[in-house]
């Protein structure tokens, strides 16, 4: 076989990067597993993988897990391009935002759980827009806003739990 | 039964109950209480205001397109419109509204049953009657009509 020519450098981020992006896709692929009571209200484990590397890495690293999470979990469900794809895809770019503003919060009083909760109204906030604009034209969407605010609520409580504990652990170095 | 259970599952089980690790509530600090708790009211009061929204008020009967009467869903009544081939029975209760009955020959309009939501619609075309739900703030018409 002939030796790729091209050579793609490939830093020590990128290793970190690929590695959570790892978790997280796989988070995401057993939570397609699970059964939902109603579309779009999920767990959304693979934002544990994304709270832990804001709080480790920083939010430039957040984002790139968070995007990649979306786009390569989509690939392997069969979501991509999708409308679910389009949905995850604006829940975690509101995610996002919503975590770059929450990194100004007191450290001091504000721990992983309110970035978790924060992060999960932002998604559920920007996956009701989207479907509002695009896939359900009229306001019969936010008759289910309650039920979907609760599931955030709960879920981005469990999540930043869990989070925290995670960041609360020793690091291990990975070999 | 406790004592029953293996050594090593009742490691396991200590440890993912959280054995040897900061208590759970360490994990929280007083501002994430603070936005747990206004959170937990927010959700709780979207649920009411949400819920309403969707909820009708007024009856609007119109025959040939012209409205004949607007009725409040806050008393039951009955409302006789004499259209093309006879007489269209409106009943309307509390919160909802129906064709009672109709001449028309199919009767779909009266086996649509009982209207509750907004902008939902019995035609009755036989009889050039039509019964539509309006609900608050919303008369200047964004849809035509709604199904469920």
């Amino acid at each position: 076989m002939t030796p790729s020519t091209i050579e793609l450098p490939v830093t020590a981020d990128d290793y970190r990067i690929a590695r959570y992006a790892a978790a997280a896709i796989a988070l995401t692929i057993a939570e397609a597993a699970l059964p939902s009571p109603l579309p779009g209200i999920k767990p959304g484990l693979a934002n544990i993988i994304v709270l832990v590397v804001l709080a480790r890495y920083g939010w430039r690293d957040a984002a790139w897990v968070s995007l990649l999470r979306v786009v390569a979990g989509s690939l392997v469900i069969g979501q991509f391009l999708a409308p679910g794809f389009f949905l995850a895809l604006a829940g975690a770019l509101c995610s996002l935002a919503v975590l770059a503003a929450a990194r100004h919060l007191p450290a001091r009083l504000f721990g992983p759980v309110s970035a978790s909760v924060l992060a999960a109204f932002a998604h559920i906030g920007g996956q009701l827009a989207l479907a509002r604009v695009w896939l359900v034209p009229h306001d019969g969407v936010f008759y289910l806003l309650p039920l979907f605010a609760t599931a955030a609520l709960a879920f981005g409580a469990i999540n930043g739990l869990v989070a925290a504990r995670l960041l609360a652990m020793p690091v291990v170095k990975a070999a | 039964m406790k004592d029953r259970v293996p050594d090593g599952l009742r490691e396991l089980l200590a440890h993912a109950a959280g054995a040897g690790h900061a208590p759970w509530r360490t994990l929280l600090l007083p501002g994430d209480w603070l936005l747990l708790l206004a959170a937990g009211v927010l959700v709780a009061a979207s649920y009411p205001l949400l819920w309403r929204g969707g909820a009708a008020d007024r009856a609007i009967v119109k025959r040939d397109g012209q409205i004949v009467t607007e009725l409040a869903l806050n008393a039951p009544r009955k409302y006789d419109v004499v259209g093309a081939i006879g007489t269209t029975v409106i009943e309307v209760q509390p919160g909802r509204a129906r064709v009672l009955s109709d001449p028309g020959a199919r009767q779909y309009c009266v086996q649509q049953g009982w209207l509750t939501r907004a902008n939902a619609v019995a035609i009755c075309a036989p009889n050039h009657v039509t019964l539509q739900l309006s609900g608050r703030g919303d008369r200047s018409g964004a849809y035509d009509t709604l199904n469920y």
